[in-house]
């Protein structure tokens, strides 16, 4: 006899007093709230029940049949998707009808299924070739020629197989019900179904398709711009948050041989769902950027020179000490990216506030509009198109320029006090700008034609470089992790400024990301109490009040 | 009187004016005691109608023969939504064709029947959903129902009673899985006809997500007679468990195929021997199909003694289902036959299940390929064993619908199926 164990989960739980139900699966005890499905109250259990048409973020059609689980006292196999749980009941998965069901449904797949594995780039994170591995015939008895459906561009990013689908409509109803933009449909019947577009428009037309080949449990649906690009196996996972607009949507970065390959949904049922905005999904370049600032560069007698990080930290620290006297107060003025992390965003004002204050402002790309995803509440491609411009305001930053991410920065033209910036490789901006400035200082990733002769250019690393958290429109402080190693002597910003700012300051500047988070946290109000390490990989909701709805 | 046969045997009641286009008109149906149920109904209660078609023991004429006033009580008596009543005309079983006659000949009966049963259920409004071949029972069943409302039997104030009902002939596209209930209500509704999952079950959430029962025309056409004359008028024919008379669609090798209306429990050799003359030219029977294509074969042997009530061929290793009496002689090719029924179930299923989608095309290419003389004996196992797995797995019943042909043949005549993969013989060749 096994030992029994309990374990507790369920959807959701929602207002009022919640009714509890004990049942048993494959020999387990499991207490879950009315209304959870079998197959949910399984996977809380630790069981995987497999399927393809049930997606936890759709309707379930309860069509694909994998499903089956055995029911004590049920005439048949019950679907596992949509027969929710009843006291008492007595639930097995793995009993010799519910598996020979599944044998069965695996083998009337693969009647048709081409089998291209070695070409398919759903190989590796397929349901079918996991299914058919775990549970399918060693040996198919199909003998007749098999149904060739082809391929088909569907628009936008996704190219389609026919042969391959497995007919679960997954893509379908992510269209009906998620996008609610009706792109996709079933076409004829029986096993002539395909799918298909209407006509000449496709998933062009689409502002969040991409999802349909994150959900496409085969390689039917794959994304043109990854196709051929790498075997899932050898591509690395680094949970992080989407650097391209203030919705702050859960992804993952899928990396090989230093590059980003691509971007994918991360669930968060607070954010984003299962959901990713095209968009998102394709600014993903930049990150792989080959024209990286590699060495702390020193301008000297009208030439630059690359040093090492302590002599010229050491060098910039002299500069600023002979300084010192001349510097008036509120001297300083700082662009800053809002591309960057809280952790690098708050080191600024750190040492900006040792220089005497000054200015801090920001700069974002915006969008006319947002795009919502209508099915799925809160969830839009918001206006502003960066990860931390919410970040960058609570640090009591001030915008300026244009929806561009351009202008408004003349003042620097005759500022003649010390000029930060850190991110914003100032790109609009002349060769020489701000040569009036007695310092002029670049933390920056990328070299920059406007502060190609600033006094000191550091090369820093960009987020998916290095640790931190970034705050999303709403003020959800959510972390990412590195999943890129940075190009040759570049460190986090928050970790150069912090130095510096410590050597001004006679102390020690924080040495590990959550240091300088803590130092972030105490600067700022609506992050009062919060802790890195709790915000796991989530994201935690800040005091900060609610935004102005449409940034 | 019978169309375009008939009988001394029948009892007609619901085809008693098969044959007769001035029944098919208000006046002629008037005249022929048309609408006088609904007047009585009118003058009931609703339960007390319902009451009434369940004393009849009256049986769904579809297929599957749920009890009636049973199905016409699960519908909720509040009314805090609006109730329909569907009336499946959807005929698309291989071997039925009553419908059809009843829609062309009677057709005030079905709409007679039809406000009765919305009564009863207080339902506001009645689809009538017609298979879309059937262009001449359409345009008839149009026709009355326009005449109908224009006598005031249909709706505002229905025969001055106060009452508001509403009725609406849609026309399908031709899809047999139109037929399944739900697969009808999305079709109705617009969408793709594909089967809903179950529950809930139509009486909660049926068509356009209202409380809703549908009935099959033959049930809602004995509807007015079992009113008009009372429940226990009906029982006189038939057994216990299966009261009163059927329309039976005879096809195949019989020298007068057509309708017959016959009490249940018939015996099935009489139908074919007596009713219809027998054999054509008098070859041997060799398999019957009783109720419908989706229904396992007779052998000869099995319907010799077949009683055609619901408990009586079920008895006899098969089905009534709509009865739907295919009959098939010495000539006939077993192997071509199935081959044919699957064929039909792969082209019509929806396509939503896995079992189902590929099983019905897989189950017809191997079929063929034993026809084409290509097969194996393994094929026969195979055959079977698919069509198990395509049995109580899907969300409806079409699937299961293979099986009953496929695996009573390969049992009852797997010598034919051996003979052509063996030897290559087929039957009827010569
Ligand atoms: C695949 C399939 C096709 C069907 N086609 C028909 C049909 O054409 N006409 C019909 O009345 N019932 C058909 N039925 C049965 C209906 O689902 C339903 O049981 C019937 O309309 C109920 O009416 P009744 O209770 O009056 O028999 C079909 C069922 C299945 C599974
Ligand atoms: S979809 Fe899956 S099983 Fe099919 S070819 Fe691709 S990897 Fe293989
Ligand atoms: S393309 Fe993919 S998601 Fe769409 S139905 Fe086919 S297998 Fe499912
Ligand atoms: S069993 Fe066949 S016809 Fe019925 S719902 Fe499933 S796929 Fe459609």
């Amino acid at each position: 006899m096994t030992e029994k164990k309990t374990a507790v989960t369920g959807p959701p739980l929602e207002a009022g007093p919640i009714d509890m139900v004990t049942l048993t699966i494959d020999e387990q005890e499991v207490t879950v709230p009315r209304g959870t499905t079998l197959l949910q109250a399984a996977q809380g259990a630790g069981t995987e029940v497999p399927h393809y048409c049930y997606h936890p973020g759709l309707s379930s059609p309860a069509m694909c049949r994998m499903c089956l689980v055995e029911v004590e006292g049920a005439p048949k196999l019950l679907p596992s998707c949509t027969t929710t749980v009843a006291d008492g009941q007595v639930v097995r998965t793995e009993s010799d009808d519910a598996t020979r069901m599944r044998r069965g449904v695996l083998e009337f797949y693969l009647l048709n299924h081409p089998l291209d594995c070695p070409i398919c780039d759903q190989s590796g994170e397929c349901d079918l070739q996991d299914f058919v591995f775990a549970e399918g015939r060693e040996h198919g008895r199909g003998r007749d020629a098999k149904r060739v459906l082809g391929r088909d561009d569907f628009g936008g990013d996704v190219l389609f197989y026919g042969d391959r689908c497995v007919m679960c409509t997954r893509c379908v109803r992510f269209m009906n019900e998620v996008e609610e933009n009706p792109l996709l449909t079933v076409v004829d019947r029986g096993n002539r179904s395909v799918i298909d577009t209407f006509f000449d428009e496709g998933l062009e037309q689409a502002e969040w398709g991409g999802n349909v080949v994150d959900i496409c449990p085969v390689g039917a649906l794959v994304s043109k711009d990854f196709l051929y690009k790498a075997r899932a196996w050898d591509l690395e996972h680094t949970a992080s948050v989407c650097p391209n607009c203030s919705q702050g949507c859960n992804i993952d970065l899928h990396t090989r041989d230093n590059l980003v390959h691509r971007i994918k949904p991360r669930t968060n049922p607070d954010v984003n769902g299962h959901w990713i905005c095209d968009y998102g999904r394709a600014t993903y370049e930049w990150l792989n950027r080959g024209d990286r600032l590699e060495a702390p560069v020193v301008r000297a007698g009208g030439r630059n020179t690359a040093m090492g990080w302590t002599a010229s930290l050491e060098a910039l620290k002299g500069r600023i000490d002979a300084l010192a006297d001349g510097l008036g107060k509120g001297s300083v003025k700082a662009v800053v990216s809002p591309f960057w992390s809280n952790e690098d965003l708050g080191a600024v004002a750190r040492l900006i506030e040792t220089l005497g204050g000054g200015s801090i402002v920001f700069r974002s790309p915006r969008a006319d509009a947002e795009v919502a995803l209508k099915g799925f509440e809160g969830l839009a491609r918001r206006k502003d198109l960066t990860p931390n411009a919410r970040g960058a305001e609570l640090l009591g930053y001030e915008r300026v320029g244009d929806d561009a991410g351009q202008g408004g920065l003349d003042e620097l033209a005759d500022h003649d006090g010390v000029v930060l910036v850190l991110g914003d490789a100032l790109d609009d901006l002349p060769e020489g700008t701000a040569k009036n400035a007695a310092l002029v200082v670049y933390f920056g990733a990328y070299t920059s034609l406007a502060l190609i002769s600033a006094d000191f250019q550091f090369p820093i690393t960009t987020f998916a470089e290095q640790e931190g958290t970034f705050t999303n429109l709403d003020g959800r402080v959510q972390r990412f992790w590195p999943a890129l190693s940075a190009p040759g002597a570049a460190r986090p910003a928050w970790l150069v400024l912090g130095a510096l700012s410590g050597a001004l300051r006679d102390e020690a500047g924080p040495s590990r990301a959550d240091q300088a988070f803590a130092l972030v946290a105490q600067a700022v109000e609506s992050y009062e109490g919060m802790d890195y390490e709790t915000i796991g990989a989530e994201g935690v909701q800040s005091n900060a009040s609610a935004p102005v709805r449409g940034d | 009187m019978g169309y375009p046969y008939s009988h001394p045997s029948e009892v007609p009641i619901l085809s008693k004016h098969f044959g007769d286009p001035e029944a098919r008109t208000l006046d002629g149906w008037r005249a022929r005691g048309g609408y006088e149920a609904l007047e009585k109904a009118l003058n009931m209660s609703p339960e007390e109608v319902v009451d009434t078609v369940k004393e009849s023991g009256l049986r769904g004429r579809g297929g599957a023969g749920f009890p009636t006033g049973l199905k016409w009580s699960f519908m909720p008596k509040t009314k805090d939504k609006p109730h329909y009543l569907l009336c499946n005309a959807d005929e698309s079983e291989p071997g039925t064709f009553k419908d059809r006659e009843l829609m062309r000949w009677v057709p005030h009966q079905l709409i007679e029947g039809c406000l009765i049963g919305a009564y009863a259920m207080g339902a506001e409004h009645v689809y009538i959903y017609c298979r879309g071949e059937f262009f001449e029972a359409t345009q008839v069943l149009a026709k009355a129902v326009e005449d109908a409302y224009e006598a005031g039997i249909i709706g505002e104030d229905i025969l001055g009673s106060g009452k508001k009902i509403d009725l609406t002939v849609h026309a399908g596209a031709g899809a047999y899985i139109c037929g399944e209930e739900t697969g009808l209500m999305n079709s109705l509704e617009g969408d793709r006809g594909e089967p809903r999952v179950k529950p809930p079950f139509p009486a909660a959430v049926g068509a356009f997500g209202m409380p809703t029962t549908i009935n099959n025309v033959e049930t809602l056409c004995a509807i007015p007679h079992i009113v008009a004359n009372g429940g226990e008028w009906y029982r006189q024919w038939g057994s216990e468990k299966s009261p009163g008379t059927k329309l039976f669609c005879v096809s195949g090798h019989v020298k007068r195929p057509g309708n017959y209306e016959l009490p249940l429990g018939f015996p099935l050799k009489d139908l074919i021997f007596d009713v219809c003359g027998g054999m054509i030219e008098d070859r041997a029977l060799k398999a019957v199909i009783p109720g419908g294509s989706s229904v396992p074969l007779l052998s000869a042997e099995e319907a010799e003694g077949c009683s055609l009530c619901y408990e009586g061929v079920v008895e006899a290793g098969s089905m009534l289902g709509c009865a739907s009496v295919i009959v098939m002689d010495e000539t006939t090719d077993i192997v071509r036959q199935v081959t044919r029924m699957a064929s039909f179930y792969a082209h019509e299923s929806c396509g939503q299940c896995t079992p189902c989608r590929e099983g019905t095309a897989w189950v017809t290419t191997i079929l063929k390929r034993i026809e084409d003389g290509r097969g194996t004996e393994d094929d026969l196992d195979t055959l079977v064993e698919v069509t198990d797995q395509m049995t109580g797995t899907t969300i409806c019943v079409l699937s299961d619908s293979v099986a009953a042909p496929v695996q009573s043949s390969i049992k009852k005549f797997r010598d034919e199926y051996l003979a052509l993969i063996r030897r290559g013989e087929r039957v009827g060749a010569a």
